[in-house]
């Protein structure tokens, strides 16, 4: 196992104040408020503002025009990103697809796409699941004929994230008993992509119909690559479940402070002061497992426990904390006006989009031979 | 400057194993040289066991001495003495009380205990109701005390007693040492759900304490008291242990052994292994960042979550023995435990009830975590300001 060290450096603290900063000014919630109810849910100043950051490029080596960062400190601008359920196809584009892209493609397939992708020029998503429960991929349909040198994709991939707003495609089919990921143009003829109204409408998904679709390229690896992009994306979200969790423990903290009944201060009331600290511990015990996780991404073994353990560890807590804070907040946090909806949208979707935690319990289960 | 401090540790480490090579030298003569050299608590000042060093550097001393073959079961078999009250005489006693008592502690010649809980007085330690009055040279003590562990082999005890019933509760207590052999002191076995009687009660009947056996001023008993349990509550489930150890393994050999393969026992069991891997880390975590000079949070949540998951999973493991769980091998027989032998898993579902009693109450610890940490209001209180006598109680 790989050695732990969890105290920030100097780096990483600089880029969590930077990004703060950035997203507090450019991106708090009022902005986010309005760009969910925007058609695609897709802010293209502030996307360019995310590129001018270096964040669509972070994890992407410097030869392609990237940052040439890795997940220790993506895992910080995610954890902020969380904190302001930062809307967009930041997760969906320069997280999991840039991830499949470095992890699967080829130095010339990188040469020809990460750099668009690095600039944020182009939007790229990963398109892979089709059954509600099928995150362990047993069950695909869509499938990829090579015919003449040409591979042609037929199928439908469904919760596709932020697949409308995509310019390129990566689309996993099945070929013969195994799998491939391809890459799509999104003008591509006989693909059709249409948005699907979703339960956190910061983060939008599609469903992609190909029809004899032409891939542009096909990606090197097959069931294991594409698992290990999947463990990593799950790491990326974990970060990001922490940074909503955090928050959602402050602002109920602080209406438990202030708000007052029967004379005294709600926070007061052990009823109510317990479930804030057994939301503290949750907290930092989400912190832990998904700060860990960020810090051994090279260490395939590790990886194997230390993702699927974020993942189910932090989406129960940040499920958790966002149920308990409308709790907490009474009439108020069920009202649209305030804030706690949106975590708990945020929340319940995330648990889900990679593997609810059952799911990751199983990976876990067989990591540890269980 | 680190590594100064390092090679002066070794140096003397080195000393003591070389006068006194653990193969041929007996415990208590091991025990005895090592506080004598020093590095008995190494934060203590010198001549009291101590080299007035950072308290990190007992770990290395303890470390080298573990590797070399010597025993430090001392701190565990005298846990209330080397582990508790070593510290409050460290921080509240006279130079003579610590020379009296530290070195036969340390050795083991004179067993601890420590009484603070009452019937009466539970989470609301501060209420405790035994009193001390003074008679010239001496106090005479009246009460009970319940909880107390190895009062029964103890030769000398920790005790909180009132000596101001109408003073404010916190404020009309007082810290003594008692000898257990006195006269007035009666202890007896405490029968706890598993037949076992780790702990005892203790009646005081005109038990006689000299006062040179008080510590720190009279009425300053609280502010002593604070030292043990903060001690007590670091204790308990902050340590780093390996991943997957302690009674989580537990859970895993025996599903292992019986070739169960049914899914919903095996979530639960992952979940139960991935919420214990969370606290462990959280352990590491929080150790990082105070080495680092960044205490947070982190730190105050480790007893409760070894509480909830010690409960968890030995209850979960019956749940993995079916209908086994419904047997107790060896029945219930009224003992005193002989030592810290393995007890059955159906022992163990039993015994983990108290761990969210003891050394605080999740309840309370909860309030701690609330209210220091989070910066939550405390609860009013009824008895805020009443003289202790005018409190209601029952």
């Amino acid at each position: 196992m790989a050695e732990v060290t969890y105290a920030p450096t100097e780096d990483l603290d600089l880029i969590r104040s930077t990004t703060r900063q950035f997203l507090e000014e450019k991106a708090d919630l009022g902005v986010v408020r309005r760009v969910m109810m925007t058609d695609d849910g897709h802010d293209r100043g502030l996307w360019s503002g995310f590129s001018e950051m270096g964040w669509t490029g972070l994890l992407v080596p410097e030869d392609y025009g990237g940052a040439g960062l890795g997940y220790l400190e993506l895992s910080v601008v995610l954890d902020e990103m969380g904190r302001l359920v930062t809307p967009g196809p930041f997760f969906a584009s320069a997280v999991v697809a840039t991830t499949a892209m470095i992890e699967l493609g080829s130095s010339d397939q990188q040469e020809r796409w990460l750099p668009a992708m690095a600039s944020g020029e182009k939007v790229a998503t990963l398109g892979v699941f089709e059954k509600a429960r099928d995150w362990g991929l047993e069950h695909l349909r869509t499938s990829a004929v090579e015919e003449a040198g040409v591979w042609k994709l037929s199928g439908t991939k469904r919760y596709v994230l932020d697949g409308h707003v995509a310019d390129l495609l990566f689309v996993v089919a099945k070929v013969g008993d195994g799998l491939g990921v391809f890459v799509v143009e999104a003008d591509s003829p006989g693909l059709t992509v249409s948005q699907v109204p979703v339960l956190d409408p910061t983060r939008r998904q599609a469903v992609v119909e190909l029809d004899n679709v032409v891939a542009a390229a096909r990606l090197q690896g097959g069931s294991s690559g594409l698992a290990r992009v999947l463990r990593l994306g799950s790491v990326a979200l974990a970060c990001e479940q922490v940074g909503g969790a955090q928050r959602v423990l402050e602002s109920t903290v602080a209406y438990a402070r202030t708000r007052h009944q029967f004379g005294r201060p709600i926070g007061s009331f052990q009823a109510v002061k317990h479930r804030c600290a057994e939301m503290l511990m949750k907290v930092e015990h989400a912190k832990s497992v998904a700060y860990h996780a960020a810090r051994v991404t090279d260490d395939l073994d590790e990886l194997d426990i230390a993702s699927p353990l974020a993942a189910s560890v932090s989406s129960e807590a940040y499920l958790w904390a966002a149920g308990e804070s409308i709790q907490i907040h009474g009439g108020i946090g069920f009202t649209w006006e305030h804030e706690a909806h949106l975590y708990l949208k945020r929340a319940k979707s995330a648990s889900l989009l990679l593997g609810d935690p059952r799911f990751h319990r199983s990976l876990l289960a067989e990591a540890l031979s269980l | 400057m680190t590594d100064t401090i390092e090679r002066r540790v070794d140096t003397v480490v080195d000393e003591l194993l070389a006068t006194h090579p653990p193969a041929t030298t007996s415990d208590q003569e091991l025990w005895g040289a090592q506080y004598d050299l020093g590095v008995a608590w190494v934060w203590h000042p010198e001549g009291f066991g101590g080299l007035g060093l950072p308290r990190k550097y007992q770990n290395q001393v303890n470390r080298r001495l573990t590797d070399a073959g010597a025993s430090v079961l001392n701190r565990y078999q005298n846990l209330l003495g080397v582990g508790m009250g070593a510290g409050v005489l460290a921080a509240h006693g006279t130079d003579d009380q610590k020379r009296r008592w530290l070195r036969p502690m340390f050795t083991m010649e004179d067993m601890w205990c420590q009484m603070f809980s009452e019937p009466g007085a539970g989470s609301d330690v501060a209420g405790l109701a035994t009193s001390a009055v003074r008679d010239g040279e001496e106090w005479v003590v009246n009460g009970q005390k319940a909880w107390t562990t190895l009062a029964h082999v103890a030769k000398w005890g920790l005790l909180i007693a009132r000596t101001d019933p109408s003073a404010v509760k916190h404020e009309g207590l007082t810290y003594f040492v008692i000898d257990m052999n006195s006269e007035g002191v009666d202890v007896r076995p405490l029968y706890q759900i598993t037949g076992e009687a780790e702990f005892n009660e203790v009646f005081f009947n005109d038990a006689r304490v000299p006062d040179e056996n008080r510590i720190d001023a009279v009425g300053a008993g609280w502010r002593v008291a604070l030292t043990t349990l903060m001690n007590e509550r670091v204790a308990i489930g902050g340590n780093t242990v390996p991943r997957g150890s302690g009674r989580i393994s537990e859970a895993i050999d025996i599903w292992r052994e019986s070739g169960e393969d049914d899914p919903v026992l095996r979530d639960e069991l992952v979940h139960l292994w991935a919420e214990v891997e969370a606290a462990r880390l959280t352990a590491i975590r929080a150790n990082e960042m105070a080495d680092a000079g960044i205490p947070g949070p982190e730190g105050s949540t480790g007893k409760l979550a070894w509480a909830s998951h010690n409960k968890e999973i030995a209850s979960f493991i019956l749940d993995m023995m079916g209908l086994d769980g419904t047997l107790y091998p060896g029945g219930y027989e009224l003992v005193r435990p002989t030592s810290f032998d393995q007890r059955t898993p159906q022992a163990s579902f039993l015994r983990t009830r108290a761990n969210s009693i003891e050394g605080g109450t999740s309840e309370i610890m909860l309030n701690i975590l609330a209210e220091r940490v989070l910066g939550l209001p405390s609860e009013p209180r009824t008895d805020k300001g009443l003289p202790w006598n005018e409190v209601p109680r029952g």
